[in-house]
């Protein structure tokens, strides 16, 4: 189980109380109709799965239902750290 | 949340439109989400020692208000309202006399005032509150249950992977979380007494489970 620390509540919660909600800081394209097909499909479709840091969108669903990034490693587990949503991480990938 | 919405002082006024007394009056009776335990009769023949008290507060007014924690001008008007500033702090609540409010989210509180006030209340934000807002009164949506007695704790701690000592959860603290297999707002109201605003469809079942949870401590209902 992870223990994470909500940026909102500024507490430590249990995995349970929250959702992962996929791979953040994906932009929308600011005008899709000019988008090729193949742009759009990779805003749609296309996710990164790395070994090592990732930054993931999480919600604390069951809390305050606000949505946060997460660095973490995905061969450890380990969380690196939590930022609201519009910051930029402080740890990325080499 | 934004304050681009800027309204006309006719415009503001149109908004009271969609707000509708949901309780006609006093004699009509209402149900809460439990009326089929039927509480009241458990409190005459039931046992009155043990180490949990179950109390329903029925039909209370739940107000749901969301509005930008960094506009002055909507906090004084809460203020005004409720005569209580709203808690800006994270997990906090605040008190004046039968109004209550939790914080819920950085920009969401939760408000709860006698069921029969909820109207008036509201009515009050649309005349006082100003800009990009948003009051909901989810009255029906939830009831409050209050749990005291010396196991209470124990009790909890069967339901809720939250954290209740009283170092980490204090006298006013408010937490949204997973309650059981539903949710829960639970919020210490004393140093062994909680208050838990559940939602009305799970009502029966947090009952039932509240029930065989506290069989090993002894259930006191109170009425």
């Amino acid at each position: 189980m992870f223990h994470i620390y909500c940026p909102h509540c500024a507490e430590y919660r249990e995995e349970e109380e929250f959702h992962a909600a996929g791979q953040a800081h994906i932009p929308r394209p600011l005008d899709p109709d000019a988008c090729s097909d193949k742009e759009w499909g990779e805003y749609m479709f296309f996710r990164k799965n790395p070994r090592g840091i990732h930054h993931e969108l999480w919600v604390h669903a069951a809390g305050c239902r606000k949505f946060f990034n997460m660095t973490r490693d995905t061969q450890t587990y380990e969380i690196k750290e939590v930022y609201k949503i519009g910051e930029q991480p402080s740890v990325v990938a080499e | 949340m934004s304050d681009l919405n800027v309204m006309t002082p006719a415009e503001m006024a149109a908004t009271k439109a969609a707000v509708m007394d949901q309780v006609p009056g006093s004699e009509i009776q209402g149900q809460s989400p439990l009326h089929h335990a039927d509480l009241e009769s458990l409190a005459k023949q039931g046992p009155k020692q043990g180490g949990i008290h179950l109390r329903e507060h029925k039909l209370l007014g739940h107000l749901t208000l969301r509005c930008n924690p960094e506009n002055a001008d909507q906090l004084a008007a809460a203020e005004r309202v409720l005569g209580v500033a709203l808690p800006l702090q994270p997990l906090t609540s605040a008190e004046n006399g039968d109004y209550s409010v939790r914080w819920m989210s950085p920009d969401e509180w939760l408000i709860l005032v006698p069921g029969l006030e909820a109207f008036e209340v509201e009515s009050k934000f649309r005349d006082e509150m100003g800009g990009h807002y948003s009051l909901v009164n989810s009255s029906g949506g939830s009831t409050v249950l209050e749990l005291s007695g010396a196991n209470v704790v124990e009790l909890l701690k069967k339901c809720t992977p939250v954290d209740l000592h009283a170092k980490q959860f204090p006298v006013g603290k408010v937490v949204s979380t997973v309650f059981s297999k539903s949710t829960a707002i639970i919020r210490r109201t004393g140093e062994q007494r909680f208050e838990l605003v559940i939602r009305r469809s799970f009502a029966d079942y947090i009952w039932l489970w509240l029930q065989d949870a506290s069989r090993e401590f002894g259930l006191v209902i109170e009425a």
